[in-house]
């Protein structure tokens, strides 16, 4: 039992997921995708443990040995991001239930669990999967079902953003696929161990760098950097609100870590560097995005989309990691991907209790909202100082490491720019805390507290604890991370 | 001779192009969807290209035959057009509600639309987000 974790962890939610279809009852099913979603996430805890104390696991499909069959390949790059996203996707399923209930007709609540249990495979499939070929297929599995979570959404603009989306990202796959269709014409092989064992032979050729050319921009179209990321504020603020916390605290993420499986272990730090200006290209588009972003979330009037401009920019920190690409800012990197993880998850589940309570999310309903609902208010408030990166908080562990990094580079312009990027964040987090202490509720609202409902409050403070716990005790994201980004450099070194 | 010996290179690197070129060109959500299918089809013709050997025959053992094209590319590909399939319907299902909650699939209108509904919130009105 224990040797076949790898592919249980895959396995579990995509048989799981039609099964939902036959339940038909939506509390049932709802308990029935928390129950795979628990288990998902036990099975990775498992794994990681294992991973930690013997070193990567290498799950032979089918029984099928490694470069002709499918290997799945579980190191503790892959181990962290499936603890992540299971452990994630677990605490917003945990508070689905009364949000989905008020934001869906009954009839399509089935669907939405169905679908949730089918992307969050993929995305679990993408990480575990050690074939290239695979990781396209999970892609695409998790892909076509968010865009069906998304236009679940009420308003008809969930609708369009989510057409656009899926353009961009079929754009993105068929990328990725035509880069890998260059891999195989080069090296006859499609796994990922057997690939980077191959390539430096073929280092040289014009096919090669094309391949990477092309898996580079599909996956940056999926990660959503800038300035490829115009598909995700639309898509985040018109999806039901549970939708929009899944995939803030999930895909993205999936998508980072295939940018560093890909450009670290696949094509190797050497081949990247000397090929391509890439540690420019990642600095610089990181943190372009990262200003770019946050200044436009300034002036966001709904709140929904003002955090999704803010993922954009957050997603630039981590990319300006990999650009530097020494260990510790690789640590960095992998720690703001937990963190940011943490964070948008709290955050966007507290913006779901407020669409619960308030019907909307614009920054009109913020007004007084530390009398009316003091719990929600709270958390958006502890959340936004998270994202800032003040001490205390997860955020400000991981902006910490990646300033540090940029000293130890020798980048003292790019830790500066780190520096100020997060000030932007304060200006934009000020201002929802202005609106919620500072400013009395409407009228008619004044004397009444209105809490949003247990289901939705609980998992949302428990990830907002988690900022706050993880934050001082950094033992375990710290000690997992350093050893997941040597490993991951002494892997690419010969 | 270049041109000749690579001709279903060139009929890919054609297709992708123009597939391309209607998904960010036209203004009609269908002929999008249409751009999308040829983009993606080139890529299928491309994989079909790579797995193809010079004089040889289907992969089945047979007497006589011991040259083989690569099968896999073209097993890969299989995939990859249920994959597209998938993505066309869904596509097309998106576009069928489109049309039912805009009246268009013109981009051009859906985005008058949208236009139309900002300014209109600018102005006040409450809309859930």
């Amino acid at each position: 039992m224990l040797s076949h974790l790898p592919i249980l962890q895959v396995i579990l939610p995509l048989v799981a997921a039609p099964s939902c279809l036959i339940i038909r009852r939506a509390t049932l099913v709802w308990l029935f995708t928390l129950g795979v979603c628990l288990a998902a996430l036990a099975v990775s805890a498992l794994l990681l443990q294992q991973v930690y104390t013997t070193g990567p696991i290498s799950y032979a499909l089918g029984g099928w040995d490694a470069p002709w069959g499918i290997e799945y390949r579980i190191d503790l790059l892959n181990a962290w991001v499936l603890l992540i996203v299971s452990g994630l996707s677990s605490a917003v399923i945990a508070a689905a239930h009364s949000s989905i209930a008020r934001e869906l007709a009954a009839g399509r609540q089935m669907l939405f669990y169905t679908l949730y249990l089918l992307c969050f495979a993929g995305l679990l499939g993408i990480v575990a999967t050690g074939d290239v070929f695979n990781v396209f297929v999970f892609l695409e599995i998790s892909s076509l079902s968010s865009y069906a979570l998304l236009a679940l959404g009420r308003d008809r603009r969930a609708l369009w953003a989510s057409f656009q989306y899926l353009i961009m990202g079929t754009i993105g796959a068929t990328f990725i696929l035509i880069g890998i269709g260059f891999l195989y014409m080069m090296t006859g092989t499609l796994n990922m161990a057997d690939l980077a064992a191959r390539l430096p032979a073929v280092s040289g050729t014009t096919t090669v760098l094309a391949a990477f050319a092309f898996i580079f921009v599909g996956i940056c179209l999926k990660l959503a950097l800038f300035p490829m990321h115009l598909w995700l504020p639309n898509a985040y603020s018109y999806a039901p609100s549970i939708v929009t916390a899944f995939l803030a605290a999930t895909a993205t993420k999936v998508a980072l870590y295939l940018l560093l499986r890909f450009t670290v272990t696949v094509f190797g730090v050497d081949f990247a560097l000397a090929s391509l200006p890439l540690e420019l290209l990642l600095i610089g588009l990181g943190l372009a995005g990262v200003f770019a972003a946050s200044a436009v979330a300034i002036y966001q009037v709904d709140i929904k989309r003002m955090f999704a401009y803010s993922s954009v920019a957050q997603v630039g920190y981590m990319v300006v990691g990999i650009g530097i690409g020494t260990a510790t800012a690789l640590q960095a990197t992998l720690l703001h991907l937990f963190n940011h993880a943490l964070m948008k998850g709290g955050l966007f589940l507290a913006l779901a209790g407020l669409v619960y309570q308030v019907g909307g999310c614009r920054i009109d309903s913020f007004r007084g909202l530390g009398r009316t609902m003091p719990w929600t208010m709270a958390a958006i408030a502890i959340g936004g100082i998270s994202l800032i990166g003040m001490p205390l908080t997860v955020g400000f562990v991981s902006k910490w490491y990646l300033v540090a990094a940029a000293i130890d580079a020798g980048l003292w312009w790019v830790a500066i720019l780190v520096v100020l990027g997060s000030l932007l964040a304060v200006l934009y987090v000020w201002r929802l805390v202005e609106a919620g202490y500072l400013q009395s509720p409407p009228e008619a609202l004044a004397m009444i507290r209105r809490e949003a409902p247990l289901g939705l409050l609980l998992p949302t403070w428990l990830l907002i604890a988690a900022n706050l716990y993880f934050g001082v005790d950094t033992r375990l994201p710290v000690a997992v991370t350093a050893a997941a980004s040597q490993f991951l450099l002494g892997g690419a070194a010969p | 001779m270049l041109l000749t010996s690579l001709y279903n290179y060139w009929v890919v690197i054609a297709l992708m192009m123009i597939g391309l070129y209607m998904v960010i060109a036209q203004g009609n959500l269908i002929k999008k969807v249409i751009g999308l299918n040829i983009f993606q089809t080139s890529v299928f013709i491309f994989y079909i290209s790579v797995g193809k050997v010079d004089g040889g025959g289907a992969p089945i053992l047979e007497q006589g035959e011991n040259l083989y094209s690569n099968p896999l590319p073209h097993v890969l590909i299989l995939t990859a057009i249920v994959v597209g399939i998938a993505t066309t319907a869904l596509a097309l299902a998106l576009v069928i509600r489109i049309k039912r909650a805009y009246g268009s699939v013109e981009e051009r209108d859906i985005q008058a639309a949208e236009d139309f509904q900002a300014a209109g919130r600018v102005a006040g009105e409450e809309k859930p987000c």
